[in-house]
Formats: C-alpha cells, sequence, structure tokens
C-alpha cells in the first residue's frame, strides 16, 4: 500500500535562502510523525507546501501515491489535510459554530453543525461550546476550537504546528489522547514541536530537518531527549544542571498587594499580587497563558505605571507609578514577550537597537549620539551572546527570531542589571541559544542579582528557579522552593485549583 | 487578472528612484496637456523651466519661493518620520504672518536695540508654534485625530486673517483696501542680494535644513522620534513618550512654518495682505515626500517645486495659461509619486492565484 502523503526532493528557494533542499519524507496513515528542527530549520515552509500555501520550485508531493498536480489550501482540504496553526485565526467577537461555519465550505456547513460540533467533542474528549464567543474562551479552548473545525472535515491527515506551547500540562495530556484516538481511527499525525519530551511520549517516526535539509529519520522511542537534540543542531548540546542558589541577599524587588482594573475588554485584572524576590534567586512564574502575565509585566516594567507608588518597591524605592526610565535607573532590566516591534524595532539597525535601552550617559554627547560608543556597545553584545548576523548594521527584523533573542536578552544583560524580569526569553528558541540565554541567567544570579523568569514551560522553571508561584485568573499563589514543588502540583494550579478562595489559600504544597 | 502582491525586501535605490520617475511622469503628461492645449510642449517648458533661471535675478527668485517651501517641509518631515502627520502648515503659516505683523506694527522704528526684524520674526514663530499647539493639545489630550484637527485649523486660520486686515489691523489710510499698513523699515528682512528680493529667510531655510539634518541624523532626540514612528511599542518599552514627540513634532514643525509666513510677510510682501501664502503649506507637503523626508532631499525637492511656482507665473503671462498649471503640476507630481511609491513596496502580478 502506497504512503498516504509521500514527498519527493523537495526544494524551496528564497532570496538568499534555501528553506527546504531535496526533502523527501513519507506519511503511512495511522502514523504520528514529528518533525523534529531548530528556527529556520524549514519545518514550517515545508507544512505550507503540503497544504498548498506555497509551492515549491522542485521536487514532487504524492498523495496516495498519485502525484498532486494543483495543490491550494482548498484543493488541500478537499483532499482530507487539516492544519492547526501556530498562531489561531480565530474571529473573537463570533462564536464557536460561527467561526467553525465560516472555515467549512458553505455546503458542509448544514443546518445540524452544532449537533456535530457536539457529537465530535464528545468522541474526541475536545471539551467546546458551540454558543461560547471565542473572546471568552481560554487559549487551550481556542485550540480545541480549531482542532474541531479541522476534525469536521473528516481529515486523513491533520499537521499540528507546535500545539503544546498554549497548554498546561494536563491540557496537553489531553490532546495526546485525542492524537492517539484519531491516529487509531487511521488518521495521520504530522506533528511539528521542539519539545523532546513529548515527541518522544507521542510520536512513531520522526524527520529531523537542519538548514532545510532532511539529516536522519529515526524512532523517537529509542532515543533520548538529549541524542533528539544532537541530531537537531548537530552537535551535542551543553548540559546545564538545576543549581540551586547559594546566598540569600536583601529583597530587590517586592510587591504588595497590587491589584489593577483591566485596561480594555480582552485583558486581565490583577488581583492583590504579593511576593517579593531577593538579591540572589531567580523566581519563576508558571501559568498558562492570558492568566494576567502581559498585565504583570507591564506594571513591573513600568509601561503601565497606574499602580500606587507603594504597591512596587524596587530597590528600596516606591516605584509603581514610576515609567520605564526611572526604573531602569533603579537597576532594572526587562526583556518583553514580543521580540519584534517592542523588544527591538524592526526597521532599525542592532547598533540603534543597542541604544534603545543604553546608558544615555555613556551614548550620547551634548545630545548627539556618540555613534563610536553606541558601535561598541552593539558589537559587544553580539559577540558575548553569540548573535549570527551579517554586521551590527543589520536590521534587527532580518535576525531569526533566536537571534534576535539573544540580542535583546545581551542587551538587558551587558549593564550588569541588579534585576531580570524576563518574559518567556527562550520561547521559539533554538537548543543552542536556550542554552546560552538559560546559562546567562544562572550567572547572573550567581554574581547577585535577581531574577524573576515567566515561563509557559514546565522543564525550563524547574531547571532554572529558585521558587516557583503560578498565576491563574490574575493572581498568584504564595511562591513555594522548588524542592517541594512536582511539575504535577505545579500543572494543577496552573489549571486553578486551590485558587477557589483566592490566592492566598493556593498554597503549592 | 492583476494583483499586487508584497515585495519581500524593498530596495533602498528604488525608494530613491521613485522620486526621479514621478518627475518625469509629470513632465510627460505636462507635455500631453500642452499639447491638447494647442501649445508647443517643447517651448511650453522653455518658457517655464528654462528662461525662469537664465539669469542670476530668475535664481533669487527661485530662492524667494524655495524658503518657504524648505522651512515648511523640513519641520514637517521631522513630524512625519514620527508618525505625526501635521497636515496643517498653510495655516500655521497664516497664523505666523499676522503674529509677525502685529509685533511689526506695534515696535515700530523702536526694536529694543535690536535689529528691528528680530522680534517680529521670533513672533511669527512662536504664532505657528500656537497654532500648531491646538492639534497637538487635541491629540494627546482627547485622542482627536490630528490629521483632521490641523487640516480644519487652516480654514480658520485663514478666516481670522481676513478679519484681522479688514478689521483691527486694516491701514486706516488704504481706502478701504484690506491691507495693514506698510511695515517700518527696519521690520523689513536684510536682503541678501542687492537689486533683487532675495532675504534673510533663504539663509534661514537652509540653515533649518542643516539643523534638521543633525537633529535627524545624529541627535538622540532625532532618535527617538523616529523609533516612536517605526516601532510605537518598542519606544513606550524603553520608557519615551509618546506625547512628548507629538507635542516636539507639532512646536517644531508649526514654529517653522510661523516663521516661513513671517519671513514672507516681513521680507516680499512687506505688509499684511488677505493672501500671504500660495499654498506652500500644502506643497511643503509634497515636498517632504519627494525629498524622501530627508532635509537634503527636501531641499532640492523644493527647488523643483519652487520652479513649478516661478514657471505658472511665466505660463500665465507668456502662454496665457491660468495660473491653476501650477496647481496641476504639484497633483500630477503627488499622483505619480504615490503610485511610484506603491511600486516600490508591492509588485504587479499578471494573472493566477498565486
Amino acid at each position: 500500500m502506497p504512503p498516504l502523503l509521500e514527498l519527493v526532493g523537495i526544494t524551496k528557494r528564497y532570496p538568499g535562502i534555501v528553506a527546504n533542499q531535496d526533502v523527501s519524507l513519507a506519511v503511512q496513515p495511522g502514523e504520528i510523525q514529528a518533525l523534529l528542527g531548530e528556527n529556520g530549520a524549514g519545518k514550517s515552509t515545508l507544512m505550507k507546501i503540503v497544504y498548498g500555501l506555497v509551492r515549491p520550485d522542485e521536487g514532487e508531493i504524492r498523495w496516495q501515491g498519485e502525484p498532486v498536480v494543483e495543490n491550494s489550501p482548498v484543493l488541500a482540504r478537499k483532499r482530507g489535510v487539516g492544519m492547526v496553526f501556530q498562531h489561531f485565526t480565530l474571529f473573537e467577537t463570533l462564536t464557536v459554530a460561527e467561526n467553525i461555519a465560516l472555515g467549512l465550505e458553505p455546503a458542509d456547513a448544514g443546518r445540524d453543525l452544532e449537533g456535530r460540533i457536539r457529537e465530535l467533542s464528545r468522541h474526541y474528549g475536545l471539551a467546546v461550546a458551540p454558543h461560547a464567543p471565542v473572546w471568552s474562551l481560554s487559549v487551550g479552548e481556542r485550540q480545541r476550537v480549531e482542532i474541531v473545525r479541522c476534525l469536521l472535515q473528516s481529515p486523513r491527515l491533520l499537521i499540528m504546528d507546535e500545539p503544546t506551547s498554549v497548554l498546561t500540562p494536563q491540557e496537553a495530556n489531553g490532546l495526546f489522547a485525542t492524537l492517539r484516538r484519531l491516529a487509531a481511527e487511521g488518521c495521520a499525525v504530522l506533528y511539528i514541536s521542539h519539545k523532546l519530551e513529548e515527541i518522544q511520549a507521542l510520536c512513531h517516526a520522526a524527520t529531523v530537518l537542519r538548514a532545510g535539509k532532511v539529516v536522519a529519520r529515526c524512532d523517537p522511542t529509542r532515543e533520548t531527549a538529549r541524542s533528539l537534540a544532537a541530531l537537531m543542531i548537530g552537535k551535542a548540546p551543553p548540559e546545564i544542571e538545576h543549581r540551586p542558589a547559594e546566598r540569600d541577599g536583601p529583597v530587590v524587588l517586592s510587591v504588595a498587594e497590587l491589584s489593577l482594573p483591566p485596561t480594555d475588554p480582552h485583558s486581565t485584572a490583577l488581583k492583590g499580587i504579593s511576593f517579593s524576590l531577593r538579591a540572589g534567586e531567580i523566581l519563576g512564574v508558571a501559568g498558562v497563558a492570558g492568566n494576567g502575565q502581559r498585565e504583570l509585566l507591564r506594571a513591573l516594567s513600568g509601561e503601565d505605571a497606574r499602580a500606587p507608588a507603594g504597591a512596587i518597591t524596587l530597590a528600596g524605592r516606591p516605584a509603581g507609578n514610576l515609567g520605564p526610565k526611572r526604573r531602569r535607573a533603579l537597576g532594572l532590566a526587562f526583556v518583553p514577550e514580543e521580540r519584534l516591534g517592542r523588544g527591538a524595532a524592526p526597521s532599525l539597525s542592532l547598533a540603534l537597537n543597542a541604544l534603545l535601552t543604553g546608558k544615555r550617559q555613556s551614548l550620547t554627547r551634548a545630545g548627539l549620539i556618540r555613534r563610536g560608543a553606541v558601535e561598541r556597545r552593539a558589537a559587544e553584545i553580539v559577540r558575548r551572546f553569540d548573535v549570527r548576523t551579517p554586521g551590527i548594521q543589520a536590521e534587527a527584523g532580518s535576525l531569526s527570531g533566536g537571534n534576535l533573542q539573544k540580542f535583546i536578552v545581551g542587551r538587558e544583560l551587558i549593564d550588569g542589571p541588579q534585576l531580570l524580569i524576563a518574559a518567556h526569553p527562550t520561547w521559539g528558541v533554538d537548543v543552542g541559544a536556550a542554552t546560552l540565554i538559560r546559562e546567562e541567567m544562572l550567572a547572573l544570579r550567581d554574581r547577585g542579582g535577581a531574577v524573576l523568569l515567566f515561563s509557559e514551560e514546565l522543564d525550563e522553571l524547574f531547571l532554572l528557579s529558585d521558587r516557583i508561584a503560578v498565576m491563574f485568573h490574575g493572581m498568584l499563589s504564595p511562591p513555594a522552593p522548588v524542592r517541594q514543588l512536582t511539575p504535577e502540583r505545579v500543572g494543577l494550579l496552573m489549571g486553578g485549583a486551590g485558587f477557589e478562595g483566592g490566592a492566598g489559600l493556593a498554597q503549592a504544597h | 487578472m492583476l494583483r499586487l502582491t508584497r515585495r519581500t525586501n524593498p530596495s533602498r535605490s528604488l525608494e530613491i528612484l521613485a522620486p526621479l520617475v514621478a518627475v518625469a511622469l509629470t513632465l510627460v503628461v505636462a507635455a500631453i496637456l500642452f499639447v491638447a492645449l494647442g501649445k508647443n510642449p517643447a517651448d511650453a517648458f522653455a518658457a517655464m523651466f528654462w528662461r525662469p533661471v537664465q539669469d542670476l535675478y530668475g535664481w533669487s527668485e527661485l530662492g524667494v519661493k524655495v524658503a518657504p517651501l524648505i522651512l515648511c517641509a523640513v519641520g514637517l518631515a521631522i513630524g512625519f518620520r514620527a508618525s505625526v502627520w501635521n497636515i496643517g502648515a498653510e495655516g500655521q503659516i497664516v497664523v505666523g504672518a499676522i503674529a509677525a505683523s502685529w509685533v511689526a506694527l506695534a515696535i515700530g522704528d523702536g526694536g529694543f536695540g535690536l535689529p528691528g526684524w528680530l522680534l517680529p520674526l521670533l513672533a511669527g514663530a512662536l504664532g505657528g508654534m500656537a497654532w500648531g499647539a491646538i492639534p497637538a493639545l487635541l491629540r494627546t489630550k482627547a485622542n482627536a485625530n490630528e490629521i483632521l484637527v490641523s487640516l480644519m485649523l487652516v480654514y480658520v486660520g485663514g478666516f481670522l486673517l481676513q478679519y484681522v486686515v479688514r478689521g483691527p489691523m486694516r491701514d486706516p489710510m488704504s481706502f478701504g483696501f484690506p491691507q495693514s499698513p506698510m511695515f517700518p523699515d527696519p521690520a523689513r528682512l536684510p536682503i541678501l542680494l542687492e537689486t533683487t528680493r532675495l532675504h534673510l529667510g533663504f539663509a534661514l531655510a537652509l540653515l533649518a535644513a542643516l539643523v534638521a539634518w543633525l537633529f535627524v541624523a545624529r541627535s538622540y532626540q532625532g532618535f527617538v522620534f523616529r523609533l516612536s514612528g517605526v516601532a510605537p511599542a518598542a519606544a513606550a518599552y524603553a520608557g519615551f513618550s509618546r506625547s512628548r514627540v507629538i507635542w516636539g513634532s507639532f512646536l517644531i514643525s508649526g514654529g517653522l512654518a510661523g516663521l516661513a509666513g513671517a519671513a514672507e510677510v516681513l521680507g516680499p510682501i512687506g505688509q499684511l495682505q488677505p493672501a500671504v501664502s500660495p499654498g506652500y503649506g500644502f506643497a511643503a507637503i509634497i515636498v517632504a515626500f519627494l525629498g524622501r523626508l530627508h532635509p537634503i532631499g527636501i531641499v532640492a525637492a523644493a527647488l523643483l517645486m519652487g520652479l513649478f511656482y516661478l514657471g505658472g507665473e511665466i505660463a500665465q503671462l507668456e502662454l496665457q495659461l491660468p495660473i491653476a498649471i501650477t496647481g496641476v503640476f504639484q497633483g500630477l507630481l503627488l499622483f505619480f509619486l504615490l503610485g511610484a511609491d506603491t511600486f516600490v513596496r508591492w509588485r504587479l502580478v499578471l494573472g493566477g492565484t498565486r
């Protein structure tokens, strides 16, 4: 029997870069196959080719042994290819059923759509309420809507692009059960991820891409996370081990009963957040996206300075109502969630982006930019943090996500701050760069700096943090020492268990 | 079927080329227009664009036209780079002219030991700033769209001028003509070239372009303005206030436009009249974009636009064409510039859906 999908010698060139070179792979019905690779390895381009969004320069797509001559998303869907994108494509103001109807052929939408949605969600354990407006849904629920929309078209191949980056561990397990059930019924799954453990737990086969080429095919259950990572980046990644903090320094940042109303209907109110952070420790903040992390981060960075002065104390000074510049002067460095447009200006050079949060006294004279000093600073960041770029005059937007993130983290760390607040510093960053960024945060802590680390990856939080707190619905659980915690316990808190009576009761142990 | 698709990497050289293409296309269409009007295009072009600058006097007249264009355009460009859209330079010119006239008439022959034109000139700049401050205030306090507010204030400023030349500032000896008395000699701007009308305003315009270049290319505040325009979230992250950038843009562009208006009445006009500017404030918007928002490009673009003004006057005298020909040229140029800029960022694709 021929494979369900076969790619033969696919090549796709973009100006200055070969996204895919002579890539071949085959997917059998009922198989869950992982597509593994660093950022920029060409995974997304390859999936867009399968889904008909991008036309390859060379090579052939075969569907059940037959060459595919014409391809487009509409034709791919007709053939039975479904794709769940990393970034959702739902309209917030419409209901679940309306969103699903919009994605279907008019003939498929039909009258009994709600009944079919209910039946599918029961069958696959995908809880969705057809009448709920999408803006009221959590990220995990939105993803389920996207999956249900695909499943309504009875796909024979489902493509999932980094689906678990927005889920709690429990939600991820639910997703895996759904995918296994689909596979048992004969649907093939192409699963894109950089989380090695889940690939081992879920996938039957893995194709590893590096720089656009297939470098290995393997059975992930027979590999270790370390050997998979080595295949991905071409060498074994340096190992980081959890190192407990050695010192107990003075309090650098303390937040007392911080409550803020939401700024718009889709943001989260902060409710009575209290914690303190000492020099020489890393405090991890876990939580499913959309539980107030964004709002808390803005209140801490000073971009939202509505808080009463006393609610936030920075280096011993009331700082709740200070703007970002004044807080930076008190020793705060900040890595925001969004790299392009917030952490860096995409159309400006790396040199000018190095000026963005640099100390003005040393980089300007009489109101003019000291170009030599700015360029030296940018070059130093590029060198110390191994930023791969043609030069410091390159536009920030031309760097890959991981390299730009190294640049931003480097810019924030290079002046040796007292306190680093980092939002998802390794999100979407490849293994090598993530290791470097994690090492630098540990090094800052060991030098006596304080780090507040927001992350959606529990592995990362457990690896780096000395204490962990969990955000849920705008509340923060009291931080608990990491040795008293398990990922399961944190996962339950992320799902809201223990927050019923307010954050104070959400004891992590 | 024709479709536009976004270019992944718009090239810098295309961006420089676009204004030249726009100028060339403007001339082609103008030639067709002349033929349709029964004029020989070669003669018409020679009359409009060659004869005006054959002698030193012609060049000095060009300098007179170019000065207000440069002053307004470099100010506007600083705001445009920061995504602050002051469309109301024409109104700021007018209010600057009124303020300068009022001070010039009030101090008369005295001047506190200063050159007589200095205080009127400063008053003009302040008047333009004050007129620019209104959209800045409404933008930052009430989130009112600054494009609409600044544009509408052009007409308010126009009516204010009509009122003052007919009312409080009318020359009692003018036999009812709506105009102010002539300014005393010390209040008139010094002439740079004997026997011409080329005045100090031209030197100030070149100085403004130089300072603007320094501000845009080298200064820290210039960086803050640019950042606020291209990446507002990054500017907020770095702690730069958007309000300050909006205020700064309007005060700079309003002040320079007010200066331009003051230089017009204190220079070539010599009194306040019901018309102080033939649309310099609007033409400066075209000049700013034609010059790629760069001070040096703006000087070059202003020379071309100034030639359109001169040529329009000559076309009226020698070719018996209406003065509206200047507006037609400006419109064509803006149209082709916007078109050419579209093709810098987008590519025309024939047929197909891929």
